[in-house]
């Protein structure tokens, strides 16, 4: 697979504080990447630094290249962010105008379609635009750019549950008919995790976990039942966490799932159960909370 | 005291394992007859809201297996003889999945062998 963005050894501090710490990141060509993370856990700094709106220590290669002051490498990527400035006077219409000169990909026809899907009055100013409205239009851009490299950071503030679902929809059925390279960054994981191809999650300005989302998705069980059978099953695997009570326990094992799993669980008489990318994503990333995941 | 014994819910198992495993399930009762045509990976992906890599992945694994095949340009297609194959591999995973699970609760509530078996030959002339 070819690489898309490379970073290497990527830091960015402000004063003291570390954004970015040694990240390193691969996003492959025609792929839907999720960056899952905490309220300022780095996603955006991250997302600012690929598209070289930001400098940062170490190596950041987009389309081969570095992206920063790059006309022949930004052209090709469209950034829908979550605080998207524009001009004072620009309408909706304006917007799309100037997407049209940015983007050689773009796609007016297609365009037009999602501004009908999502009830976007084209001489509206944008300025005059509900929170739900701007993200419904940042998506409308992003979409229609048809960019090779694209990346939605948090795009749905202020959208409902029915206009995300749109948003999903559009973005897989026009992923299909023209493949390239997404990056969606974005705390709700349940919704999009299965859009997603692969998975990296950032916590504290490091990549904590870094893999296929099929691959996470089975990499953590839990399992409950006596204690002593919880305690049997879970020797000597990479318990994330363990819960008990009397004579009763339940223990995250997060060392994959192994193929006689089923077979010794039941022997054992002891409960399996998946944890969600969603769970497995908080329990990652949740240093002082440890335990509240079921 | 926790007894029960679960099989992992779905959501536990790889996405491209469900997806192969409704292909396999539409062709051993019937819905997909062989030699006709199975979605393709985009309709699977837009249908149940997942990634095309991912839905393309589960119809590979019965492609390797030889359950589908391609034809270029054209789409997927249920392979000759595919049911057979399925229901003979279901038939001999019946055992482990099915009857043994249903003797050990069994024979945890104290249910005797003869017992069970007098309600299976009942159960069987209910249905």
């Amino acid at each position: 697979m070819t690489a898309v963005v490379e970073v290497r050894g990527v830091t960015k501090a402000y004063g003291h504080q570390r954004v970015l710490d040694d990240v390193s990141l691969t996003l492959h060509e025609n792929t839907i990447h999720g960056l899952l993370g905490r309220n300022g856990a780095g996603k955006t700094t991250l997302m600012r630094v690929v598209t070289g709106q930001v400098f940062a220590h170490g190596e950041i290669r987009v389309f081969g290249t570095t992206p920063a002051e790059n006309a022949g490498v930004l052209e090709r990527v469209c950034f829908v962010s979550e605080s998207q400035p524009y001009p004072d006077h620009y309408r909706v219409r304006h917007v799309l105008a100037a997407a049209a000169v940015l983007f050689p990909a773009w796609d007016a026809a297609y365009a037009e379609s999602l501004v009908a899907d999502f009830d976007l009055p084209p001489e509206r100013a944008v300025r005059k635009l509900s929170r739900g409205m701007r993200s419904a239009l940042g998506i409308v851009v992003g979409l229609a750019a048809r960019a090779p490299l694209t990346l939605f950071d948090e795009p749905y503030l202020g959208l409902d549950a029915t206009a995300r679902q749109l948003f999903y929809d559009r973005l897989l059925a026009d992923y299909a008919e023209n493949p390239r390279t997404i990056l969606l960054s974005t705390h709700l994981i349940d919704e999009v995790g299965d859009l997603l191809e692969h998975v990296s999650v950032i916590d504290a300005g490091r990549i904590v976990l870094d893999d296929d989302a099929d691959e996470l998705r089975t990499r953590a069980v839990t399992v409950s039942g006596p204690s002593a059978a919880v305690a049997s099953f879970t020797e000597g695997r990479a318990v994330l966490h363990l819960d008990s009570m009397t004579m009763l326990s339940r223990a995250v094992v997060a060392d994959g799932r192994r193929a006689d799993d089923d077979e010794v669980a039941r022997r054992l008489g002891l409960e399996l159960e998946s944890v969600s990318l969603q769970d497995l994503v908080v329990r990652t990333t949740d240093h002082r909370r440890k335990g509240a995941l079921r | 005291m926790n007894q029960r014994t679960t099989v992992l819910a779905d959501g536990g198992r790889p996405i491209f394992v469900q997806i192969a495993a409704e292909i396999e399930n539409g062709i051993v009762d019937g819905t997909l007859a062989e030699g006709t045509q199975v979605p393709s990976t985009t309709e699977l992906a837009a249908f149940h809201r997942i990634n095309p890599a991912t839905a393309a992945k589960g119809v590979n694994e019965l492609v390797a297996d030889g359950v589908l095949h391609k034809r270029r340009g054209i789409g997927m297609f249920v392979s000759e003889g595919a049911r057979e194959r399925l229901l003979d591999r279901r038939r001999a995973r019946f055992a482990s999945e099915y009857v043994q699970p249903l003797v050990d609760e069994a024979r945890k509530l104290g249910i005797d062998i003869e017992e069970l078996k007098t309600m299976i030959d009942k159960s069987g002339s209910d249905t």
